[in-house]
């Protein structure tokens, strides 16, 4: 947010107020979608027994959702945050369905 | 979110904390308690103080425990034996009722247990009704009035926002190392970053450890995704849980024609024998009476990190061996095992067992400090204004309120838990649950009179209530029991669980009573300086600054 003022006399301004619960949504909605994401095809594509790809997976999933978090509100703007979690979750959403992974909702 | 790196992880920091503060402290209060949940349990059946029984050798617990079930619920669908463990005092036996007429019921819901005596096989009757350190344990993730999913839905979203909170935490600390001796008292706002930050920094590898080994004891709620897209085609979530879990293994569906079910006591020697002698913990027998009965042993957790329980599955007719689970983990399971096992910390010993306690205190604190330091700060933001006559804005007094509520409340609900416990008649109808609803009902009235007047006065009174009640409940216990201080420690007859219970709860009070003086000495020397300097500017005077 280099270029925005955060607080004027009466205040945050309502673009800061808009920024700040862009990036919320980003880092809990866009957080969760990317550590479900990542957990998915880990979960299928680690070179380890099932259960143990599902476990280590799953353990690994709260690191990846705090990174994300950081990220959201490190990066320089809003937009930047969303794109950040985009590209990356993309991605992964392209392996999962090349590999079969996706598709586990009824 | 301000510009710079630093600035926008210092907001989000304390953001992450003061959105779930309170009920981390619930949390922490609550877990913490839970490191001594045997001990609890103990202190709050005073029945059992005196009962030093000789150990029952297991043949016999066992055939005791199978003969009480079969005559108490020879219907069920799933009878579970815990043999007496060694921090625990009694045998327990617990079953879940068949489904019956109520089809869809969860098996929570038809779940029951009761204490025996390993060496009659009788229940110990005489054994006050309480739920004792297990409420307090389960309190910290299954919270209470709600669905267990609910809960620890909320519970597991707390500590993911506390993981964000430590790690962005760390990440605005210049000088950490520093700052861990560092500490400038009296001087208001400064004086309570110093407290968050030693709080923090003197323990904050168990704080993380405990943050994230606690989401991982949870994971398979909040993050099923996994689960469900490697095991899509490979028999779903259940096929992945009974290699995971071997407890729940053999759950199959009955095959309705009866049968006898094999004796307990040799398949228990019998594993015994496979672990080398390791001790049993618990027997699962399913269906029992059905042709197609399992029984499902597992051996205690030794001394060791990892929580893994191997287990070993037997037909329970016929008393075939069936299948072995865990005996040979591999790293992955054991790395769960041990992130698991640190967070209950049963591998621990006396003294390491009182250091976790000890940090987990220190995350009470620091939980409180941090929310206080929001509220000294903003109350100093908004310093000019109030000066000039506008109230505190809504924010400010909220969480003024609410910290007093759980910062001080939470210490005399738990007062009140253990002195329902020695207070309410024996005979009282549903007296466990009771004993409960006292706990949350004295919260309630301290978080409602919190609301009502978040200032020093309240905090001095509800600090100097919960101290009370603490240093009172050693002084209940010569009035109510036969094993106080005067007769466990004075006289050296023990139990020392019971004593040690007694000096903490004193020491716990004795260090609320110290807070409360220091406010006191506080708001004293608030009024001399009102009354020695008139003309000072209001704003440093109001009573309601120093709630901060």
């Amino acid at each position: 947010m280099a270029s925005m003022k955060p607080i004027s006399s009466s205040g945050p301004t309502l673009r800061y107020r808009l920024a700040v619960f862009s990036r919320a949504l980003a880092a809990v909605g866009g957080g969760y979608v990317i550590s479900t994401l990542s957990t998915m095809v880990l979960a299928r594509l680690l070179p380890m027994a099932p259960a143990d790809a599902v476990m280590t997976a799953t353990m690994l999933s709260f690191a990846i959702f705090t990174c994300a978090v950081i990220w959201v509100f490190a990066a320089r703007s809003a937009a930047l945050s969303w794109l950040g979690l985009a590209l990356p979750s993309l991605l992964l959403a392209l392996l999962a369905w090349l590999t079969g992974v996706g598709s586990v909702l009824p | 979110m301000r510009e710079g790196f630093r600035q926008s992880m210092a907001w989000l920091h304390t953001w992450c904390g003061l959105l779930v503060c309170w009920v981390l402290l619930l949390v922490f209060a609550g877990g913490t308690a839970s490191y001594y949940k045997e001990e609890i349990s103990l202190w709050m059946m005073p029945e059992l103080h005196a009962t030093r029984s000789a150990p029952v050798p297991q043949a016999q617990a066992i055939e005791h425990a199978v003969a009480y079930l079969q005559q108490k619920a020879p219907q069920a669908e799933r009878w579970f034996i815990t043999l007496p463990a060694e921090r625990s005092v009694a045998m327990r036996v617990g079953w879940v009722a068949s489904a019956g007429d109520s089809k869809g019921s969860s098996a929570r819901s038809r779940f029951k247990s009761e204490r025996i005596d390993a060496a009659t096989g009788q229940p110990l009757a005489q054994v006050r009704d309480t739920r004792g350190g297990e409420f307090l344990y389960r309190l910290h993730f299954d919270l209470h009035y709600m669905p267990v999913q609910w809960a620890r839905w909320i519970v597991s979203i707390c500590a993911l926002f506390m993981l964000v909170a430590i790690i962005s935490g760390v990440i605005t600390h210049k000088r950490i190392f520093k700052d861990f001796f560092t500490f400038r008292p009296h001087k208001g706002q400064r004086s309570w970053l110093d407290a968050h930050n030693a709080t923090a920094v003197l323990a904050l590898p168990f704080h993380l450890m405990i943050t994230y080994t606690g989401l991982v004891t949870l994971m398979f709620m909040i993050m099923p995704w996994g689960v469900q897209s490697a095991y899509r085609d490979k028999g779903g979530e259940t096929a992945f849980f009974e290699t995971v879990f071997p407890g729940t293994a053999g759950r199959v569906k009955p095959a309705g024609v009866a049968a006898p079910l094999t004796a307990l006591a040799p398949l228990a020697a019998q594993a015994q024998q496979h672990w080398q002698g390791g001790p049993l913990a618990v027997l699962v027998v399913n269906n029992p009476g059905d042709a197609k009965a399992t029984v499902v042993i597992t051996r205690q957790k030794m001394s060791t990190l990892s929580s893994l329980q191997p287990g070993l599955m037997y037909q329970g007719v016929t008393g075939e061996r069936l299948a072995a689970y865990g005996d040979d983990p591999s790293a992955t399971a054991v790395t769960r095992g041990a992130l698991y096992g640190l967070h209950l910390a049963h591998f621990a010993d006396p003294w390491l067992r009182a250091l976790f306690f000890l940090c987990g205190l220190s995350g009470y604190l620091m939980v409180a400090s941090g929310a206080v330091l929001w509220a000294v700060k903003t109350r100093q933001k908004e310093a000019k204004a109030i000066a000039g006559g506008a109230r505190a804005s809504f924010g400010l007094r909220l969480v003024e309120a609410l910290n007093i509520g759980a910062i001080a409340g939470l210490p005399i609900a738990f007062a009140s838990y253990f002195w329902a416990n020695r207070l309410l008649p024996l005979e009282l109808h549903q007296r466990a649950q009771m004993e409960i609803n006292l706990f949350f009902a004295a919260w309630a009235v301290a978080a409602a009179l919190a609301q009502v007047r978040p200032d020093l006065r309240m905090w001095r009174l509800q600090l100097g209530l919960g101290a009370a009640l603490f240093i009172g409940l050693p002084l209940l216990n010569v009035v109510t029991t036969q094993s106080h201080l005067g007769v466990t420690l004075l006289l050296g007859r023990g139990p020392w669980p019971v004593a040690a219970f007694d000096l903490t709860v004193l020491a716990l009070g004795m260090a609320l009573a110290m807070a409360e003086r220091v406010l006191a000495r506080r708001q004293r020397k608030r009024q001399d300086g009102l009354q020695a300097a008139p003309a000072k500017s209001r704003v440093e005077r109001d009573p309601v600054e120093e709630t901060a």
